[in-house]
């Protein structure tokens, strides 16, 4: 025996030893969590992205439940009740011709006007989600194969950098008044325009998604858990539907809240322009633009749809937004 | 960088051709005809000569290659020949006369050169748009910054909310509610915009002021709210890095460390945003140039269309389709030049 410390130490040790105090535990405190459910909690931190999630699908079911709920025809004409003005015009202005029959009021034909925005809202979403659903497909499929395929990335980035300099909304304006007619001739007034609004949007918005994912996929693809998949011999495209797209789903779906609200947007602009959906079918857009030559005498038609736009679309962004916060793991952790 | 400039240059070459051709089959599609309007008494061989007359009979190759020789031959010289006679710049060089009466791109609405007819319309467009574009920059760069500097603070959550709803409003929504707000009830503002004003003395000047204002509240909005997003991110970037660090160790004041050190290097991505938003002042306030009536580029294209005037919607595309490369280029540049870090090899 010395007297040195560390041989007293050694001596002293099987005794007293004791594991310090995280090595105490027996298993985890908590049961392991799934990716999803971190992605979930950081999103219903965000305050503003729980809002615009809720309002978007209060919109969403409304829309879809409404014609049950609120049956009247949203294009039937009833001419003695036209210009009517909406049931709280009653609270300042006891002579406003109002009525329980037409809650929001009805408009120069005697429409009823939550029919139609009712209605119009079906289309505006209907064109939102198909539109962006048809960008991101293209989008997706561009960047994966730009980033996955050396020999197809040089000409299909080629490609996107000419469709970004495109001018857009002439374009669309364009295309928009030149395949009108064949088009309604085939699939009728609503379905023609209804494929041509969201071919022509789906196909000049998917620039941004597809340049989004070719970067992750290239940096993804000379990851090792690729390089494992190749070795045991899987082909390319099982590669690709296993191991690159779930992991540049997070990307995907921030793009497609952006699409969804650039779609409803474009879609709006066109109708409000004259050149979306037939007359007699109302959209938002169209309710909106019919509404301004009186909007002097009938203002909450113009500001009634219009709030509608202005508040899907900001409820999209705010989930947007909230979904990026989410689904960054470096911001999750904090 | 010189090399890298006039390789983007010599590319853009190819791309603007290739945009051009794509347009230019496009409306080869287009189903309206412009002889529509003739009168059924008109015989058709008339109606054949008026046809050809208007440069229709021909295959659509040779329609591109002369519509191409128009724009990239024929109007450059007129426009040399403008410098050396008229401008103020160059007038003083010896007139050139190198225009001889060759066919011009013509519009099929009113038979006069396109050219003249942007010319006429530029004005408008650039004093409306252009002004917005100045004022939601001169906006938007401290609402960015002050909201980066007090991060969560009451001022950035109210700004992001701001920036939010600009982002989200359309401007068809906005311009008609401005105008029931300002116009109908306050009687503050012209709800149209009249381009026949002419500004001579000081109240004529606040006239050509009040009519302005709306439409640049509009656009100025749109503006605002996407680049003071771009500002903050950036300003977030740049003040949680070490050299910021380090400057305040230096004992620099607060206001150096952020308006100089910060702000210099976080304005290098937002100079090349505001560069790749100045095509969109020729060309994207189509909707609110509609919705304030103002005579300018985008009301130009939109009656083109409806009137099926073929030249001129080929021709203002294409000039969009220029600004937009044009403008790409020179952000590309200038990011390279503003950081010296950006290597393009």
């Amino acid at each position: 025996m010395t007297d040195s410390p560390q041989d007293d130490l050694i001596v002293a040790a099987p005794e007293t030893v004791a594991p310090i105090e995280a090595l105490r535990d027996k298993g985890p405190d908590a049961p392991p969590r799934s990716k999803w459910k971190d992605v979930w909690a950081q999103f219903r931190k965000h305050r503003g992205a729980m809002i615009g999630a809720f309002f978007l699908m209060l919109i969403t079911f409304g829309v879809l439940l409404g014609p049950y709920l609120w049956t009247l025809d949203a294009q039937k004409l009833d001419i003695r009740a036209k210009d009517m003005r909406p049931i709280y015009t009653a609270l300042w202005n006891p002579e406003a011709k109002t009525g329980w029959n037409h809650p929001l009021g009805s408009d120069q034909l005697g429409r009823d006007n939550l029919a139609q925005l009712i209605a119009g809202g079906r289309a505006s979403m209907a064109v939102g989600w198909a539109a962006m659903l048809l960008s991101l497909i293209i989008g997706t499929g561009v960047g994966v194969v730009a980033g996955f395929f050396k020999r197809l990335d040089g000409p299909l980035m080629r490609l996107t950098d000419l469709f970004l300099s495109l001018p857009i909304l002439p374009l669309l304006l364009v295309a928009v008044t030149l395949f009108r007619q064949p088009l309604r001739a085939n699939f009728g007034p609503e379905g023609g325009m209804f494929i041509l609004i969201v071919a022509v949007v789906g196909i000049t918005s998917w620039m941004p998604t597809a340049r989004i994912v070719r970067g992750d996929v290239l940096a993804l693809k000379e990851r090792e858990f690729v390089l494992a998949a190749r070795s045991i011999g899987t082909r390319p495209f099982a590669i690709i539907r296993r191991h690159l797209l779930p992991n540049v789903l997070s990307p995907i779906m921030v793009s497609a809240t952006l699409g969804l609200a650039t779609a409803i947007i474009t879609e709006s602009a066109l109708s409000f322009l004259g050149v979306g959906f037939p007359s007699d079918f109302p959209t938002w857009g169209k309710m909106l633009a019919d509404a301004v030559a009186r909007m002097e005498d009938y203002p909450e038609r113009v500001v009634l749809p219009g709030i509608a736009i202005s508040l899907t679309v900001l409820g999209v962004n705010y989930l947007g937004d909230g979904l990026r916060d989410a689904l960054d793991p470096r911001i999750r952790g904090r | 960088m010189l090399t890298f400039a006039v390789r983007r240059l010599l590319l853009s070459i190819p791309t603007l051709l290739f945009i051009s051709f794509v347009i230019f089959m496009l409306l080869q599609l287009a189903p309206g005809d412009p002889m529509a309007q003739v009168p059924l008494t008109v015989p058709p061989d008339v109606k054949e000569k008026m046809r050809q007359a208007l440069g229709l009979g021909e295959p659509p190759l040779v329609q591109y290659w002369k519509w191409l020789v128009q724009v990239f031959w024929t109007e450059p010289k007129i426009f040399i020949d403008w410098l050396t006679r008229d401008s103020f710049l160059l007038g003083w060089l010896p007139d050139t006369h190198l225009y001889q009466n060759e066919l011009r791109v013509l519009s099929w609405q009113t038979r006069s050169p396109v050219m003249d007819i942007v010319l006429q319309r530029l004005p408008q467009t650039l004093w409306v748009v252009g002004l917005s574009y100045i004022v939601g920059i001169l906006i938007a760069l401290p609402i960015g910054i002050y909201s980066a500097y007090r991060q969560y603070s009451v001022f950035d959550q109210a700004g992001t909310f701001v920036t939010m709803v600009g982002f989200s409003i359309p401007p068809f929504f906005t311009g008609p509610l401005l105008i029931v707000i300002f116009s109908v009830y306050l009687g503050w503002f012209p709800s149209i915009y009249d381009t026949t004003h002419v500004v001579n003395d000081w109240d004529s000047f606040t006239v050509q002021l009040r009519q302005m204002v709306m439409p640049i509240m509009v656009l100025a909005l749109q503006t605002t709210a996407q680049l003071s997003r771009y500002m903050r991110a950036s300003m977030l970037d740049n003040l949680g890095q070490d050299y910021v660090r380090t400057a305040r160790a230096k004992g620099l004041s607060e206001a150096i460390v952020v308006m100089v050190h910060v702000l210099r290097n976080s304005m290098i991505p937002v100079v090349t945003v505001i560069a790749l938003g100045v095509p969109a002042i020729f060309g994207g306030a189509i909707i609110t140039e509609n919705v304030f009536k103002v005579n300018g580029i985008g009301q130009l294209l939109l009656t083109a269309l409806f009137a099926n005037d073929l030249p001129m919607v080929m021709t203002l595309t294409f000039i969009f389709a220029f600004l937009i490369v044009t403008f790409n280029l020179i952000a590309d540049v200038l990011y390279g030049l503003l950081d010296p870090r950006i290597r393009y090899d």
